[in-house]
């Protein structure tokens, strides 16, 4: 008889470090504790103690049910099982894929403007782009057998943003490519979800870009409808590209003045990538995340205050040369790169101090980039470029401990 | 949320549900006394007391079955008269095996000649008799921390102080015990500030509520109306309001500095139970022995507040609760938050058991957590201003140097990080593993070097 047998040193409480603490089950009987019995000693059937899994568990779980009847009665019963569980031993409801599946919620004021705008070309980016995305993060995990996570929704996130950021007439191979890249090279060969240091869809991007700057700068007309699922369509330059192109040409600007503050908010009559139109539309979106939590004001604000303030120094020193703040808020992709981009929390800085210097940092590069450098638009360069230095912010700016530092803190 | 709220409170901090609902009306109920109480020596912060009984003794009510050893422990008195059955190792709530005298009631009940005694007087009598009341009652903190009354009320003579917070936030979820012992034994509460006020030289008072207690916050002011040195401040509703430093800067807006105690800052936290119970052995020499404990969770029939016996085992509580509706999983002692699973119903309530809880089986955490995505919901919560994305990071892969950098003993392992995070990370557990490396680590380190000592003498004396 088990009870009989001497008592063994009971098992110790879970490691605290263990990542799954071992089930603890104690017995319920009268007898003291102290009869409790490690699993070697005490053979499967009145075994009462520490088990991590394995064959001689099964036994005590198929007592438990038929007492269940009993312990309605309110008495104890004799083998009751209790569950190890080390503090806090309730969680909140928050989980990834349910940050992920909000994300996807925030954008789609801003993917309907798109497809308003672009129609079918639209729609076939978007689907083409994330499901290169899905698909090869399957592919991959189930290349390397690990756990096949599409479910959680980051990839669709992914795809939607990368294709937010392509020219609604992107064709088909650009898409496909776009999502291998950002998947592939911009995640899992980092390790998958939560180890890319650069944010996924703008690595993407930014190799398509670089790769074939043709198809990539390439903007259809909005308003061409839904029958247009052709190669013709009407295209034209952005407004930064076209004011970087009559500053190179003429050594000034004149398209300026003829950009109207309506359409940049709207977006509903603006040329440039399939996401980024409509800044109320991504606005919306934003207030979204930030009422959720997902978000802080910290990047986005940052990022667009920095654009606006360095924007309004230089149109302060030469409004020939140099477009108004307006001209640079309410163009280019700004906005989605702020609210949506900068603020991936994967390649973001964890502290708000941080966010608000990366929010910064990104501004001032976008401007500089946009300004004086090749590319008319200087966004997913810039979010990219500033990625790489979040782990130097994070050694830098850490917040006050409660009681460090007292001095300072007064 | 809380943004325009103009209520007191300390930077970050979480809102999770508070479950009070099911226990914060009715009464405490007494419940009766058991036929068997097991009584840990260890229930307290500091070293364990001495037993001072035999096996088969007879001992009464309040009568001291283990002395205090040294200046940080507390005596431990028993709890009901009858028969020392067993003195040896059992669980206590903390989860540990440690020493227990077990007695068996004589149905009795009686009270030790000649240790109650009536004293009206009692606020005449000097602080340090007052204190000396105190230590040998064998009161500790009963807001679950524990820690030995008579220590906390003999501050050094250069740190004066001035300030007696009483803490009636009770932010743990579910819990009940201290919203109840406010309402129906508000006077006892005042009473036990006053005396703690007298004991430190104190010539403030202040008591702490989190504001879904309107009825006690009401009741309280009510009986503190007219006296200028008690205010009652009502806390805006989050946790961890009740832990000391965050009660400390939402009532003063100062911060207990790193390493150090309240008393730096003139400054004397306690719980109104233990004022009650201080207040009760002043006036009345009545040693602790029992406490006000909630039973509570969905796996109980009928949760309830209890006065109950110290080394009443849970078993006999969640009985008078109705037992189980098959739904149970895990019983903590304490609240979700902090509180600690147990192994087994047969373990007593001790002095700091705020509440008995039980969680069903599909309340607790998964088990499988994700990689850390750097959501900053833990940095945002977290009530001390750590970075606990970084602590559990660094200390899964047990890089204990970042760990010190990132101020891992600040950490007051409220848990709010953990019940935040979306990966499900047990962020509290990996710092826990960090501090305990740590410690091992910095032991390692002195006997290495009082080894290398040793060698340099025998080799000095060999020479």
């Amino acid at each position: 008889m088990a009870d009989e047998q001497t008592p063994t040193p009971a098992p110790e409480p879970p490691p605290e470090g263990a990542s799954t603490p071992p089930v603890v089950e104690g017995s319920a009987a009268p007898a003291p504790p102290a009869k409790a019995e490690s699993a070697e000693t005490a053979p499967a059937e009145r075994s009462a103690t520490a088990k991590p899994a394995g064959d001689a568990a099964d036994k005590p779980a198929k007592k438990a049910k038929p007492e269940k009847k009993k312990k309605k009665k309110g008495l104890p019963e004799k083998e009751l099982v209790l569950v190890g569980s080390s503090s806090p031993h309730v969680v909140s409801d928050e989980t990834i894929p349910r940050i992920m599946y909000a994300v996807c919620i925030a954008l789609a004021p801003a993917i309907l403007v798109g497809i308003y705008c672009f129609g079918l070309q639209a729609v076939k980016v978007l689907l083409l782009t994330a499901a290169a995305c899905i698909a090869t993060e399957a592919g991959l995990q189930r290349l390397m057998g690990r756990k096949i996570t599409v479910i959680d929704g980051s990839a669709l996130v992914t795809g939607l943003l990368l294709a937010m950021t392509l020219p609604p007439s992107a064709p088909w191979w650009i898409c496909t490519i776009g999502g291998m890249l950002a998947i592939g090279v911009g995640k899992q060969l980092f390790g998958g979800l939560a180890h890319n240091p650069f944010n996924p869809a703008l690595i993407s991007r930014v190799i398509l870009l670089i790769s074939w700057p043709v198809e990539l700068t390439t903007w259809m007309k909005p308003g061409q409808g839904f029958a247009n699922l052709g190669v013709d369509v009407v295209t034209a330059a952005t407004p930064l590209g076209l004011m970087k192109e009559e500053l190179i040409q003429k050594g000034s600007i004149h398209v300026v003045s003829q950009f109207h503050l309506m359409d940049g908010l709207f977006g509903l009559n603006q040329l440039g990538s399939l996401g980024e139109t409509s800044v109320i539309a991504l606005l919306v979106g934003g207030i979204f995340l930030f009422y959720r939590g997902y978000i802080t004001w910290h990047i986005p604000v940052g990022y667009v205050t920095a654009v606006g303030a360095v924007a309004a120094l230089f149109w302060g020193i030469d409004p020939s040369r140099f477009a108004p703040p307006a001209y640079h808020l309410m163009t280019g992709g700004l906005f989605l790169g702020a609210i949506y981009m900068a603020t991936d929390m994967v390649t973001c800085p964890v502290t708000n101090r941080g966010m608000l210097i990366f929010g910064i940092g990104c501004g001032i590069l976008t401007y500089f980039i946009r300004t004086f450098g090749s590319y008319p638009e200087g966004v997913s360069f810039a979010i990219v470029i500033i990625n790489g230095a979040v782990p130097l912010i994070e050694r830098w700016v850490r917040p006050r401990t409660y009681g460090h530092n007292l001095s300072a803190a007064s | 949320m809380g943004l325009f709220s103009n209520l007191l409170t300390f930077r970050g901090g979480i809102h999770p549900p508070t479950c009070k609902e099911r226990t914060n009306h009715g009464r405490i109920e007494v419940a009766p006394p058991p036929s068997r109480v097991i009584i840990p020596v260890a229930q307290h912060i500091g070293a364990p007391a001495d037993v001072v009984v035999k096996k088969k003794e007879k001992v009464k009510r309040g009568q001291v079955i283990a002395a205090a050893k040294g200046f940080v422990s507390a005596p431990i008195h028993a709890s009901i008269s009858g028969t020392v059955k067993e003195v040896g190792p059992a669980y206590s709530a903390t989860g540990q095996r440690v020493e227990c005298v077990t007695i068996e009631s004589d149905g009795e009940d009686a009270w030790l000649e000649g240790l109650l005694t009536d004293r009206p007087d009692y606020m005449e009598l000097p602080p340090e008799e007052l204190r000396e009341i105190i230590h040998n009652a064998g009161i500790v903190g009963l807001g679950g921390a524990t820690f030995p009354s008579h220590v906390k009320l003999a501050p050094p003579a250069e740190k004066p102080i001035h300030t007696v917070i009483l803490n009636g936030v009770e932010c743990e979820p579910y819990l009940t015990a201290d919203h109840l012992l406010m309402l129906e034994r508000g006077e006892e509460v005042v009473a036990g500030l006053r005396l703690i006020m007298r004991v430190v030289g104190a010539k403030e008072g202040v008591i702490g509520i989190e504001a879904n207690k309107p009825d006690a916050i009401r009741h309280l002011k009510e009986l503190t109306k007219g006296d200028p040195n008690i205010r009652v401040a009502t806390l805006q509703v989050k946790y961890p309001q009740g832990g000391e430093k965050q009660l400390i800067y939402a009532v003063t807006k100062k911060e207990v500095p790193s390493g150090g105690l309240p008393m730096d800052l003139g400054i004397v936290m306690n719980n109104v139970g233990t004022a009650v119970a201080m207040f009760r052995a002043c006036r009345y020499g009545e040693p602790l022995t029992e406490r006000v404990t909630t039973v509570t969770g969905a796996g109980i029939v009928t949760p309830r507040n209890f006065l109950t016996r110290i080394g009443t085992p849970f078993g006999e509580l969640t009985e008078l609760c109705g037992g189980f509706n098959g739904a149970m999983g895990t019983v903590i002692n304490g609240g979700p938050m902090m509180g600690i699973a147990v192994p087994s119903l047969d373990v007593p309530v001790i002095k700091g058991t705020s509440g008995i809880l039980v969680l069903a089986k599909e309340e607790l955490p998964p088990r499988e957590y994700e990689p850390c995505i750097r959501c900053g919901m833990c940095v945002r919560g977290c009530p001390v201003q750590l970075v606990p994305s970084a602590l559990s990071d660094y200390g899964e892969t047990r890089m204990l140097d970042e760990l010190e950098g990132y101020n891992i003993f600040d950490c007051i392992e409220c848990g709010s990080c953990s019940y935040v995070c979306p990966s499900k990370r047990p962020i509290v557990q990996f710092i826990r593993y960090g501090k305990r490396e740590i410690l091992a680590e910095r032991q390692k380190q002195r006997d290495r070097q009082a080894a290398r000592e040793a060698m340099a003498k025998t080799a000095e004396v060999a020479a």
